[in-house]
């Protein structure tokens, strides 16, 4: 018994440096945003003042608050239709055996914006969308469609779209290759017996392919979800929120309050609005599926 | 035998058809633009501006020793150590960590695999501004340290996920052998444990290097003099300092993507792998 605990002793001795920096890096912070929420002070302050829930009183009356949230629920729906929905339907497509000998090369090409860094895809959608030389105008232009072209990310109705597109553009092809995963584990003999009993792709597709892959269409759901309700760069990156407030997302919100004016109390009151929705919807797939196995 | 031909009869019918004109499309709304970025790579700004969609009259291939020359390497060399570092000190504490859960019996193994785990539902995001105050009060505010460590910190859980269910699976023979030749606890890490995880080892690096080699906002927010830019953060200042040189800047593009896809395409099967374990983008 002794011996026991001598060794459990010695076994914890490796999970300290882990313990240090998650407790140092992640979790002091969380802490201390919670109380930075109750707080008001400015980033240069050496005193802050107490102000109870006055940051949090002013969520709710923060019109941006709401475009905020309006935008990052555009991103999510948008998010799920091409990457969750879409990104499926390219999986089983590429996944049938017509499309055997050549699906290895279009997996790869889907995949390569994956690879990209954020900044690089966003300097190359500034070209694209660039209202002057930018390819997506002139490629209106040559198919005789002038009359769509915009100025995409400095008009109100177009720019949110066109940020959100950015990132439609890199991830579908990552989501696609968590389905192509899903779905090669899926027993073939599954597929035998349907086919045996007459079962057409469609059906295939609705009653064996998309059940089975279920707790890897929840993954993907919780993914780009969490993915909608965090997004910072591409935002920042492409148009600072603007035109307006027209492209602001909660993230870039709470940097601006912060960092821009200055206001870190009610800026942390915001990431605690950030941190609720996100920890709850990955609490709900942490907790349903387990994240011990590779999903 | 002849079941798989009358598999093959029926397959290509005109939805074959419909799709692989789709999986087409999709391709070369992806490979269009990459192209067009190596392409305009090599022209300057009348070539850009003049003619957006051909192929470079005059070979500007001065673009990349330009680019290179005007802050990339800097930029590179500063991402190249950020990455080094944060791949190193996640692998260790990482491996250590998982390790000792799963030698610690009873449910303190339990607990402390949740602790670890808990990191997963938090997102940067919610951290970044008490990371930047602490990070400012230790003094490490704008160092690569400020990158590095809060970089080590946000992909342990992931890590120590895949490297446990990994360390779950080795076989108990060697190390009872070993415990009963008097070995202590490092001595079975270093010599058992850490040979047999070569694979889970190599995906967690590639893993790491990914989102190392591509974080932008910690990057952006937590470092601010111009020595210390990793690449994606770089790319920002260098293209409002370049006004409109574009085909330096986009060659500047190019040399930023090359080690990932360099190392993609030699290593595809562990990148796979490796992002879609656990499926926990960066």
């Amino acid at each position: 018994m002794k011996r026991k605990k001598k060794k459990n002793l010695q076994a914890f001795l490796f999970v300290i440096p882990a313990i240090l920096i998650l407790g140092l890096f992640v979790y002091y912070p969380l802490i201390k945003n919670v109380v930075y929420s109750f707080q008001s002070f400015g980033l240069s302050d050496t005193g802050k003042k107490w102000v109870g829930l006055a940051n949090y009183t002013k969520l709710f009356q923060d019109k941006t608050i709401l475009v905020s949230l309006k935008n990052n629920l555009r991103y999510a729906v948008v998010s799920i239709i091409c990457q969750v929905g879409l990104g499926l339907v390219i999986a089983a497509v590429l996944e049938d055996i017509a499309f055997k000998k050549i699906s290895p090369f279009f997996r790869s090409v889907y995949f390569l914006p994956t690879l990209i860094s954020m900044t690089v895809v966003c300097l190359l959608f500034d070209f694209i969308y660039n209202p002057q030389m930018g390819l997506l105008n002139s490629l209106l232009e040559q198919i005789g469609l002038g009359k769509y072209k915009q100025i995409w990310l400095g008009n109100k109705k177009t720019a949110m779209y066109s940020v959100i597109a950015v990132s439609q553009w890199q991830s579908v092809g990552y989501i696609v290759m968590l389905f192509i995963v899903a779905i090669q584990k899926i027993p073939g003999d599954l597929y035998e017996a349907a086919t045996v009993d007459g079962a057409g792709k469609l059906k295939r597709f609705l009653y064996i392919t998309a059940p089975q892959v279920r707790p890897m269409f929840f993954v993907t759901m919780v993914l780009t979800v969490v993915g909608a309700f965090t997004v910072f760069n591409e935002p920042y990156i492409l148009t600072g929120g603007g035109p307006g407030t027209a492209t602001m997302v909660l993230s870039l919100h709470m940097y601006q309050t912060g960092f821009v004016k200055n206001n870190m109390g009610y800026a942390s009151a915001i990431a605690m609005l950030i941190f609720v929705i996100t920890a709850v919807l990955s609490a709900v797939q942490f907790f349903s599926f387990g994240s011990d196995e590779e999903a | 035998m002849s079941r798989q031909k009358i598999k093959n009869k029926h397959v290509y019918g005109p939805w074959e058809i419909v799709w692989i004109v789709v999986l087409i499309l999709l391709a070369v709304m992806i490979l269009y633009p990459l192209f067009w970025i190596i392409m305009s790579s090599f022209k300057d700004y009348a070539g850009i501006y003049g003619d957006v969609w051909g192929l470079p009259d005059v070979w500007h291939i001065e673009n990349y020793s330009l680019a290179w020359n005007r802050g990339i390497s800097r930029y590179f060399v500063n991402s190249v150590i950020v990455t080094v570092c944060s791949l190193i000190g996640v692998t260790l504490v990482s491996t250590f960590a998982a390790f000792g859960i799963c030698q610690i019996k009873g449910k303190g193994g339990n607990a402390l695999f949740l602790f670890c785990m808990c990191g997963l539902l938090l997102s940067p995001q919610v951290c970044l501004l008490p990371l930047f105050m602490l990070l400012k009060s230790m003094g490490i505010k704008n160092t690569l340290s400020a990158m590095i460590l809060p970089y080590i910190a946000f992909r342990l859980p992931v890590s120590i996920m895949m490297i446990r269910s990994f360390f779950v699976g080795i076989s108990k023979e060697m190390e009872e052998a070993a415990i009963i030749d008097g070995a202590g606890l490092m001595k079975i890490y270093t010599s058992i444990y850490l040979p047999l995880s070569k694979p889970i080892i190599s995906t967690v690096i590639i893993m790491t290097s990914y989102y190392a080699w591509n974080e932008f906002m910690f990057a952006t927010i937590f470092v601010d003099s111009s020595e210390l830019r990793t690449i994606p953060v770089g790319l920002m200042v260098f293209r409002d300092g370049l006004m409109t040189e574009w085909g330096v800047v986009l060659a500047g593009m190019v040399i930023a993507c090359l080690p990932l896809v360099v190392i993609f395409l030699f290593m595809q099967k562990s990148f796979v792998r490796g992002m879609t374990a656990g499926s926990v983008k960066g």
